[in-house]
């Protein structure tokens, strides 16, 4: 491996970037590759395979024989509001292998007892985000139903383009966030990429049939990344 | 994606073959790049020799490191990379077998 590469490879893990390191088992040559360069023929269309699944593995591309060694950073989910939605969620979440923290400043709602386990922050979005920014790989869902407290974290969302940015509330609800927004200067297809009213459309009626269709949704979001709302093609959902 | 969100920078091993690196040491890495039947570590997973035999990582549960290691020295002198295959069906089996009956494919370079 080149060392220059191995320095660059850590530096885009580090960074919390898609990055893949792709060796020709011909010539042992290596090289880095992020999401989104442009790679031509068959290699691009693996390497574009591989970013969207997350999976590794020995591809023969324009008559070569190539490993694609894939580095996704772990997805995380920053949910706004410690819920009895989010109650459901937490657990749901880490069982699919997602980290889940939860922002809420009202205390007697983000209380130790009712979320054991999970990495919880009583305070304001705006207080904890400079410490823990979101980035492309979380998925942000707002759930308190308070502009005070949904807002700032939207707009911290939309700004670090997060992979999925989801908000509870009815269409009246979500028609007055998207005014507001759009006062702070939100643009029409920033706004377009809220999921609202939160969640994937399966008649959830309860808390935790919420949060089934808002881990849903996210996992959806994740997988079909850069393929504006394509789904994945059958059989690579992993 | 089991991990934490940072990196795990003490057990990392493409971080620890970059930090051996940094010390001045040759560096081996290996990696796991086809895998059949029942394997313990998934495609794609590093272990790294530094010239002293230190190793960090795996490809398997402990089943053939030690094989991968005494390859790497040899890689570390010639610097011409290799591909190692480890199974049930291979000779080598006897020696260092995948006891749950899986197939590896196993790169083994030099770094620089």
């Amino acid at each position: 491996m080149d060392p220059l590469n191995l320095k660059k490879l850590n530096a885009a893990r580090r960074n919390r970037q898609a990055v893949a390191l792709v060796t020709s088992i011909a010539d042992g040559r290596d090289r880095i590759v992020h999401e989104g360069d442009p790679v031509g023929g068959e290699l691009g269309e693996a390497l574009a395979r591989a970013f969207r699944s997350g999976k590794s593995g020995m591809v023969t591309a324009d008559g070569s024989e190539f490993f694609i060694n894939v580095h996704l950073p772990p997805a995380r989910i920053v949910v706004i509001g410690a819920v009895h939605i989010s109650q459901a969620l937490a657990p749901m979440a880490k069982i699919a292998g997602f980290d889940i923290e939860i922002i809420d400043p009202r205390t007697a709602f983000a209380s130790p007892e009712r979320f054991e386990g999970v990495t919880l922050h009583a305070d304001w979005p705006q207080n904890v985000l400079p410490e823990r920014p979101f980035d492309a790989w979380t998925a942000v869902a707002a759930v308190t139903h308070d502009p005070k407290i949904d807002d700032p974290a939207l707009e911290a969302a939309l700004k670090a383009d997060c992979f999925y940015i989801g908000a509870l509330g009815s269409r009246k609800t979500h028609a007055r966030r998207v005014e507001r927004l759009t006062e702070a200067g939100f643009s029409a297809e920033q706004l377009g990429r809220i999921a609202a009213p939160i969640g994937l459309d399966i008649g959830a009626a309860s808390p935790a049939e919420i949060a089934v269709a808002v881990l849903a949704q996210i996992i959806r979001a994740l997988r079909t990344r850069g393929l504006a709302g394509q789904r994945a093609p059958k059989g690579e959902a992993a | 994606m089991s991990e934490t969100t940072v990196l795990d920078e003490a057990r990392d091993p493409l971080v620890i073959a970059e930090n051996w690196m940094k010390d001045g040491k040759a560096v081996a890495i290996a990696t796991v790049m086809e895998t059949w039947g029942s394997a313990p570590r998934p495609v794609g997973s590093h272990l790294v020799i530094n010239e002293d035999a230190d190793f960090e990582g795996s490809v398997s549960g402990g089943c053939v490191e030690g094989a991968v290691v005494a390859e790497a020295m040899d890689i570390l002198d010639n610097g011409e990379p290799k591909m190692l295959e480890f199974g049930v069906a291979d000779e080598t089996a006897w020696r260092v077998g995948l006891s749950c009956g899986g197939r590896i494919r196993v790169y083994v370079e030099r770094l620089g």
